[in-house]
């Protein structure tokens, strides 16, 4: 249990500059995850706070003392890496309890723990294999007990579930959430994958090319996403964007082609826009339906619980999720019917969300 | 890949026969050689069939050229120069791979550079060394003045003096230094991967824990392969024990071989010479079919 305070952490190597200045504050016991897609700085962030990096700038603390210079095993951190990095030469039992073996707790002691760890873990019947007899949620729910045993202060994941198949990696997913409900240890996860960030996040961190793009709940990245990279960045399909301008009665879309009636935008006049609308906020109407865009359909994706119909507006690519049931043709014209609630503006040139005057209008319950 | 082809199949299997023809050939003729008398082994051409006296040509061969202790020799060299190869260069790679130092990269070349500088190369100087081990030191205090002035002040003259000729540490230390072993630690380093590293430091291991407890273990095949080669190479030495042991007590097997081998204008006792080849020729063939399985893997890199 231990909080970490990042501060203005900043990662060069050599000349490039990998992590731009990043504050970050995580509370005793929450578990964040830190989503981005690959090089935008998140495991080098972690790999910083567990030690394995050297922090260029800035200072990360631990429970209120600055670990900037402490060795890895100092810092009260255990670490999952993403391909397991079990020993292979060790037994399971071995592997669990290297770092037990490496402090110098005594055998009999060790050994009670190492029971402890797998009994947790379902471990109890492989602990005398080698790494190379597992299967890959074995070897991954090793890689778990060797970071449980040593009582962090501090869990570490990095994309640790990447490697599995798809149906193991939901189920390794609800276990280190239970896991961590029992625990209840602070833990990192860092990851590419949105479905993953979004169910286990207490809090959710979205970085892009070494900065922090937004902090906040999974519910408030979604329903609120603080600029444009967020926006299309979480959700699936991605969120729509349309470049427009805001009118006095409403909003001209892709260079003026386009128009959407509503009663007041809430932005000034003349401002540069990227309108998002997502998929799943889009209601499918009968074409020439007044106040709604006509569209081409160029192909629908069955999910079986409903249906992305990707659609052509002028060029510009554009889906919708319905679950009605609706089975429009490729080439059939249908009409898209957008709530001005559901829109969410950025600016065309900084990406950043514009926020809008909404009288008494609440937040969409997610 | 599979495929049949018997016309093909016929001949790789011809060409592997007539290559291992080619190679147990001269060891033929060295064991029948060893089986026949005096008057046998000097007919041209000597009988290819097996004579009836090979254990008493063994049994002269080994007390003539006084084998057993020269064997003994032989082995404590072999082995000193095999392990010592395999830590000393495990460590140097260990080094090399692990640790970020200024000069890394040079050093790394500096060894590698040696494999141009073999042992008959440097044979005068590294001969000079190991007569006197000091004798660099002494070198460095007398060009600097600083013997003179030992010598002026407290007026004791300085002559550093550690002889190594006749001992095994001097049949063992030139050889140890090898930049194949190392060469061959740093590939086999770099392939573990970094994750091992890191999940050993967060497991609280230092660079020696990690070193003994992971390294180590993982290249047992590398060593194996490593060492055998190693023994291998020291048992067949030739040059450098002759050099080194002027004393009967500290020869190899294989220095003393030639005092089977006839004087000309001796007796022609090519049948002990051969007798005695055969025995020496045993510990490193030994040492092969034992090490075998572990040599095979070591050299190959894609077992896991």
């Amino acid at each position: 249990m231990a909080s970490i305070a990042i501060r203005g952490v900043k990662k060069n190597y050599a000349k490039t500059q990998v992590v731009h200045g990043v504050d970050l504050d995580f509370a005793s016991g929450e578990f964040v995850v830190i989503l981005g897609p690959s090089g935008c700085g998140k495991s080098t962030l972690l790999r910083m706070i567990a030690g394995l990096e050297e922090i260029s700038d800035g200072t990360i603390a631990i429970d209120g003392m600055v670990v900037n210079k402490l060795e890895p095993r100092e810092r009260g951190c255990a670490m999952v890496f993403q391909n397991y990095a079990l020993y292979p030469h060790m037994s399971v039992a071995q592997n669990i309890g290297y770092s037990l073996k490496v402090s110098g707790v005594p055998t009999a002691e060790r050994n009670q723990r190492i029971q402890a760890v797998a009994r947790t873990l379902g471990l109890e019947q492989l602990l005398d294999r080698k790494p190379m007899a597992l299967s890959g949620g074995q070897r991954q729910r090793v890689a778990m007990g060797r970071a449980m045993i040593r009582e962090p202060k501090v869990f570490l994941f990095d994309e640790p579930l990447s490697n599995l198949d798809a149906k193991l990696r939901v189920q390794m997913r609800s276990e280190i959430r239970k896991l961590h409900r029992r625990l209840n240890a602070t833990s990192v996860f860092v990851t590419h994958d949105q479905v993953e960030a979004m169910t286990l996040a207490d809090r959710l961190v979205v970085m892009n090319g070494g900065r922090v793009e937004q902090v906040g709940t999974p519910g408030e990245i979604y329903t609120r996403p603080a600029s444009r990279f967020v926006a299309t960045f979480v959700g699936a399909p991605a969120m729509n964007i349309l470049e427009g301008t805001v009118e006095l009665d409403g909003l001209s879309l892709l260079g003026g082609s386009r128009r959407l009636a509503m009663a007041r935008a809430g932005l000034p006049v003349g401002t540069k826009v990227a309108m998002g609308i997502r998929p799943e906020a889009v209601r499918l109407v009968a074409p020439g339906t007044a106040g709604a865009l006509d569209a081409t359909v160029d192909l629908v994706e069955e999910l079986g619980a409903g249906r992305v119909i990707y659609v052509d507006l002028d060029g510009a690519p554009f889906s919708v999720m319905t679950s009605e049931a609706v089975h429009p043709e490729p080439g059939s014209t249908v009409g898209l019917k957008i709530f001005p609630d559901d829109m969410h503006f950025f600016s065309s040139e900084t990406g950043t969300r514009l926020d809008v005057f909404k009288a008494s209008v609440p937040e969409p319950a997610l | 890949m599979v495929e049949r082809t018997p016309f093909l199949n016929f001949f790789t299997h011809l060409i592997l026969f007539v290559g291992f023809v080619l190679c147990i050939a001269p060891f033929v003729v060295v064991a029948v050689a060893a089986s026949h008398n005096l008057r046998d082994v000097n007919d041209v051409p000597m009988s290819l069939l097996p004579g009836s006296d090979f254990w008493t040509n063994i049994k002269t061969a080994w007390t003539t050229a006084d084998l057993g202790p020269k064997l003994l020799n032989s082995f404590i060299m072999a082995a000193g120069v095999a392990a010592g190869k395999v830590i000393i260069s495990a460590l140097t790679a260990f080094s090399i791979v692990y640790f970020r130092y200024p000069g890394r990269t040079f050093i790394f070349w500096l060894i590698f550079v040696t494999l141009m500088l073999p042992l008959e190369v440097r044979i005068v100087p590294t001969y000079a060394v190991v007569a006197n081990v000091l004798s660099p030191y002494q070198t460095i205090l007398d060009i600097t003045g600083l013997s003179w002035l030992i010598e002026k002040v407290s007026g004791v003259q300085v002559s550093l003096s550690l002889g190594l000729l006749n001992s095994y540490t001097g049949l063992i230390l030139p050889l140890i230094a090898t930049a194949t072993g190392t060469f061959l630690y740093r590939q086999f380093f770099l392939t573990v991967p970094d994750e091992l590293t890191e999940a050993a430091r967060m497991d609280g291991a230092g660079a020696l824990r990690f070193f003994i407890d992971i390294l180590l273990p993982l290249s047992r095949n590398n060593m194996a392969a490593l060492g055998t080669i190693m023994f291998l190479w020291a048992w067949n030495q030739y040059l450098w024990p002759l050099l080194i042991t002027t004393d009967q007590s500290h020869a190899t097997a294989v220095t003393e071989l030639k005092q089977l081998i006839p004087n000309v204008g001796g007796i022609p006792e090519w049948n002990i010479a051969m007798a005695g080849t055969l025995i020496v020729m045993l510990p490193p063939l030994i040492v092969v079919v034992l090490m075998q399985r572990w040599f095979v893997r070591g050299l190959i890199a894609t077992e896991k």
